[in-house]
């Protein structure tokens, strides 16, 4: 059973319609973040990422720096980087360098975790298929949450700012449930964001993200190591 | 500060993170603390972000809290992200409504 295009396409759907609500949400902080439809649409679709991209609204709104864009965008995204070796070992024998040039635009914490879950190997057309649904969700809803958030009522667009930081507490409170040392570092990096927060206000919200999240990471990886046997299980 | 320049600068950082690993890299990483800190960190981040930014994301720190309260309990019950999400953003809402 090959892993075909249409097939990729049918199982990015879900995927799609998750992105489309959570982008909506993004594309409203963007405009009222002071960004343009057309800016907001623009990232959408160039980093297809949500917290990334809540980030870098952040640091656009605040005048920060590009070295700190850079930075913020390297440590919130680093994960992609572990998920793109998980998936590197299960590719088809089709997945040549230029196949994989252009699948690596589209590793997404949903993207892997369907394509990790395929009991086959990997091919460039599925994983197009995939990446393509999902892109097109991401980027038609970032276009509706721009132009709504210009139009509805500001109680609405106001409401709507939680929509982003929802979908982060769900997915970080069902892990924390499952692993006492996910628990600690949701803890620990929640701890040190709020000390930056009120006592370092002169510091950037992008440099207090990162400083907290390594300090959390770290303070957790010597004290948790994680086992081999465990990270296959993912 | 140029708009072209940050988001050419967030691209291409996200492009090469998600792209270099996936082309180049063949070998599994050895260290068990980076490892262990490659597992920990989207967790940290999420949360590091979250709080205490989600407190003041709708301008009124009643709605926010409300919110807050009711995306933690979606949350804990395992609720799809869509759910917990929007679910949120309601209670805001109608907290807002009645403030």
């Amino acid at each position: 059973m090959r892993l075909c295009f249409r097939r990729g396409l049918i199982h990015g759907v879900p995927i799609a319609l998750g992105y489309f609500s959570v982008s909506f949400g993004f594309g409203i902080m963007a405009v009222r973040a002071g960004l343009s439809v057309f800016e907001a649409v623009c990232i959408s679709m160039t980093n297809l990422t949500s917290a990334g991209q809540a980030a870098g609204v952040t640091i656009i709104a605040a005048c920060g720096t590009y070295l700190e864009m850079a930075i913020t965008q390297l440590v919130i995204n680093i994960r992609y980087a572990l998920m793109g070796l998980s998936l590197s070992q299960k590719l088809d024998s089709s997945f040549n360098t230029p196949h994989r040039l252009a699948v690596s635009f589209g590793i997404t914490d949903e993207i892997f975790a369907m394509a990790s879950a395929q009991p086959s190997k990997l091919t460039p057309r599925y994983m197009y298929g995939l990446i393509l649904i999902s892109f097109l969700g991401w980027s038609g809803g970032t276009l509706l949450g721009a132009v709504a958030g210009n139009i509805l009522p500001a109680a609405i667009t106001d409401a709507m700012g939680i929509v982003l930081y929802g979908m982060f507490l769900a997915i970080i409170i069902p892990a924390a449930k499952q692993e006492r040392s996910v628990l600690a570092v949701i803890l620990i990096a929640a701890f040190c964001s709020c000390i930056l927060w009120y006592a370092v206000p002169a510091l950037s919200s992008g440099f207090a993200v990162i400083i907290s999240a390594v300090i959390a990471a770290a303070i957790a990886a010597v004290l948790f190591p994680v086992k081999e046997e465990e990270e296959s299980g993912e | 500060m140029s708009i072209v320049i940050y988001i050419a600068v967030m691209a291409g950082v996200t492009y090469l993170v998600r792209m270099i690993p996936f082309t180049l890299m063949r070998k599994k990483i050895r260290s068990q603390f980076l490892r262990s800190f490659l597992h920990y960190i989207p967790y940290a981040v999420l949360s590091a972000m979250t709080i205490p930014a989600i407190f003041y994301s709708t301008g009124d720190i009643v709605t926010s809290i409300v919110g807050t309260i009711v995306a933690v309990v979606l949350a804990y019950l395992n609720l799809p992200l869509i759910v917990v999400a929007l679910a949120a953003s309601g209670a805001a809402f109608l907290t807002g409504l009645f403030l």
